[in-house]
């Protein structure tokens, strides 16, 4: 019944899917982004306690969450990788490792903006500032170890270990920096409470991940487009699609 | 079982053969500890307010360091190809390999620790919490960093990129240690966090082998 | 007996196609010599018909095992020479013949082991440690393998002959010629001219970068 799925460990044919999905992602992405941000940026309404410099929120959260989603996602395809030998797999986990890096950045920056005028510092050891830092060097040991390797499905298979150790970690890290956290609990932190949040809130505030996911897989589907073509530069089926190059073999003219 | 012995005592021989190199992981360790002193002043209290940690921080790097030596050699000189064309499962081969390179590594960590903890001013108690965490939590940095060793084995500066790899992966193992040193130096117990270093160097013995075995096969390409 | 099968086996390397669809059917007292260029993929075919690298496509069965899915069963009665010598620097020739009859499950004293690497002319060197060999003599003692493992029905041997003298050449020749007439089985590479007496398989790969 799965015997389709298979198909998608060959390059060419992922390729074809990323054609399809591209503008798809983009148009959600486009969207749900604009009616998000504006919405919570511009139109929701202020928190009571903190005025309006909570409204970085919409951007800070998201990218938070979908920094964690973005790295199980690069561990699923490296087990993916690893377990059933797919090419592709480790095609799509080198395509999102940075964009789930840059998201986790962009989570610590916005954290740091947040916390400015609520704890009056640029950065605080709090537990889910600390866990994103600790996550991004997660992201960059990946990046790092599959660039050491010049062999690129090698490289893919020791990146994928790491992405696997990794994930098997968040949740110990993340517990035991929380725990950490409670244990040096200096005077001068405000007790960040978890209020139910309003309904005029909570609905920016999910369309924005949604745009933001959808964000993560329209950039990702782009750089995953990328990895193929470079990784198959070789193979017929790139040269017959765009007419080929300098040194390949039989080329039937431009398309 | 032949086998495995035959590894040990091969290990233990290549190891004294080169007992230079395992003193420089150590000498690296007591240096790192003697700069806090001299970088932060010597007043007792504020040493052993930080001596728990400085001591644990310095024992990741340093392990780190000498954690290179497990598979380098044999990687270079062909051992481990046969290794895996033997009839000995690899997974076994790894756990002796582990094994031996921790005691190697760290009974002599363990007997300079006394010295250290005069450094910086620990009590007897904090003493004995950092005797416990580094007797559980050692394991577990061995375990765990082979993992990182057998991937970057085959890359020619493979030092750093490992560091950077592992130290994210050893932060909780940290937290807890320091933690339980902490309660001692409060004369509270500190059963909770040594039990949960022991459940991760479970977790880890059941399953890094295997990560080993599979990260070695991929070095060899 | 079969020996050995490799069916349609193919490698990629750094995202090329070395070869592809390779069948290899070799059974005992057959010499397979392969040939080719350097860079054709030698070195790589015998690696994944050890089992030592995966191939991207294809099988490889030894002795009745499939190598990749089970290496440790597959390679019992099979002596690979690779590369990378096998053994340790730092030990003496005594010291890891016997740590590898250990861990290969073959049966020796010091005194076979002496007697060995006094036919390979090392009489007086086998308590030295090995970086203080020449190489040839490094290479001598990583040979005495195929004298102490006398259950091996394969040998795979990538270049055996490199940094070996005239005489150690033949020497090694009529310890080939030997086991094939007893029923084993050899793959191998070469640079220089066999001079086997004895009927052989070629197989020439191409440099098709």
């Amino acid at each position: 019944m799965w015997k389709w799925i298979n198909s998608f460990a060959k390059p060419e044919k992922a390729y074809w899917l990323c054609d399809v999905l591209q503008n798809w992602f983009a148009a959600v992405a486009i969207t749900g982004l604009i009616i998000g941000i504006v919405w919570g940026l511009g139109y929701a309404p202020s928190d009571y306690q903190q005025g309006d410099s909570f409204r970085i929120i919409y951007i800070h959260v998201p990218s938070a969450i979908l920094a964690m989603g973005a790295y199980v996602a690069m561990a699923i395809a490296a087990l993916v990788g690893i377990v059933w030998q797919w090419r592709t797999a480790f095609m799509f986990m080198i395509a999102i490792a940075p964009v789930g890096a840059v998201m986790t950045f962009i989570s610590l920056f916005t954290g740091s903006f947040w916390g400015k005028p609520m704890w009056g510092t640029w950065w605080i050891w709090d537990a889910r500032l600390t866990s994103q830092l600790i996550l991004l060097f997660l992201y960059l040991g990946v990046i790092s170890l599959y660039s050491a390797f010049e062999d690129k499905q090698q490289a893919g298979k020791a990146a994928g270990v790491m992405a696997m150790v990794g994930v098997i970690n968040i949740p110990i890290i993340h517990y035991s920096v929380e725990w950490w956290n409670t244990l040096h609990q200096g005077a001068t932190i405000t007790k960040i409470g978890k209020p139910s949040i309003a309904p005029e809130m909570l609905w920016p505030l999910l369309i924005c991940i949604l745009g933001f996911a959808a964000f993560i897989g329209w950039v990702t589907i782009i750089r995953m487009k990328n990895e193929i073509i470079m990784r198959d530069l070789h193979r017929p089926w790139v040269a017959k699609r765009f007419g080929g190059f300098e040194g390949s073999a039989n080329l039937e003219g431009k398309q | 079982m032949v086998a495995l012995k035959s590894l040990f005592y091969k290990d233990v021989a290549l190891a004294y053969r080169q007992r230079a190199e395992l003193m420089q992981p150590l000498m690296f360790f007591v240096l790192v500890i003697t700069l806090f002193p001299l970088a932060i002043g010597p007043s007792p209290e504020t040493l052993q307010r930080i001596g728990g940690g400085v001591i644990w921080v310095a024992a990741i790097l340093s392990l780190l360091l000498g954690m290179e030596r497990m598979f380098r050699d044999d990687f270079a000189d062909g051992s481990l190809e046969q290794y895996m064309l033997s009839p000995t499962p690899l997974y076994m081969i790894v756990v002796v390999k582990v094994l031996t390179h921790w005691l190697m590594h760290i009974v002599p960590l363990f007997l300079i620790s006394p010295l250290l903890a005069l450094f910086l001013n620990l009590t007897f108690d904090m003493y004995v919490a950092l005797m416990l965490t580094l007797l559980l939590g050692t394991p577990l940095i061995s375990f765990v960093g082979a993992i990182g060793v057998a991937l970057t084995v085959g890359l020619h500066r493979g030092g750093v990129l490992l560091a950077l790899l592992l130290i994210p992966i050893f932060i909780p193992l940290l937290i807890f240690a320091t933690s339980a040193i902490e309660s001692a130096s409060m004369l509270l117990p500190y059963y909770p966090q040594l039990a949960i270093i022991a459940a991760l160097l479970l977790f880890s013995v059941a399953l890094s082998p295997m990560a080993i075995a599979y990260s070695l096969k991929v070095s060899q390409n | 007996m079969r020996v050995l099968l490799a069916q349609q086996v193919a490698c990629e390397k750094s995202d090329r196609q070395l070869f592809s669809d390779i069948n290899i059917e070799l059974h005992s007292s057959q010499l397979l010599y392969v040939t080719g260029e350097n860079g054709a993929g030698k070195t790589s075919l015998l690696r994944i018909l050890v089992g030592l690298s995966s191939p991207s496509n294809g099988a490889v069965e030894v002795n009745g095992y499939d190598i990749h899915k089970n290496i440790h069963d597959g390679s019992e009665h099979l002596l690979y020479f690779g590369h990378k010598q096998g053994i340790s620097q730092l030990l003496t020739a005594t010291e890891n013949l016997k740590f590898w009859c250990q861990q290969h499950g073959v049966d020796t004293n010091d005194d076979a082991i002496h007697q060995i690497l006094a036919e390979l002319g090392l009489t007086g060197l086998e308590d030295i440690a090995i970086k203080n060999l020449s190489a040839g003599q490094q290479r001598r003692v990583s040979l005495a393998k195929l004298w102490l493992k006398t259950d091996a029905t394969l040998w795979v041997l990538d270049e055996p002959f490199t940094a070996l003298d005239v005489q150690l050449i033949a020497e090694l020749e009529a310890k080939m010629t030997l086991f094939l007439k007893t029923g084993g089985a050899i793959i191998m590479t070469s640079h220089q001219q066999l001079n086997i007496d004895y009927p052989l398989s070629r197989l020439h790969l191409e440099y098709s970068w």
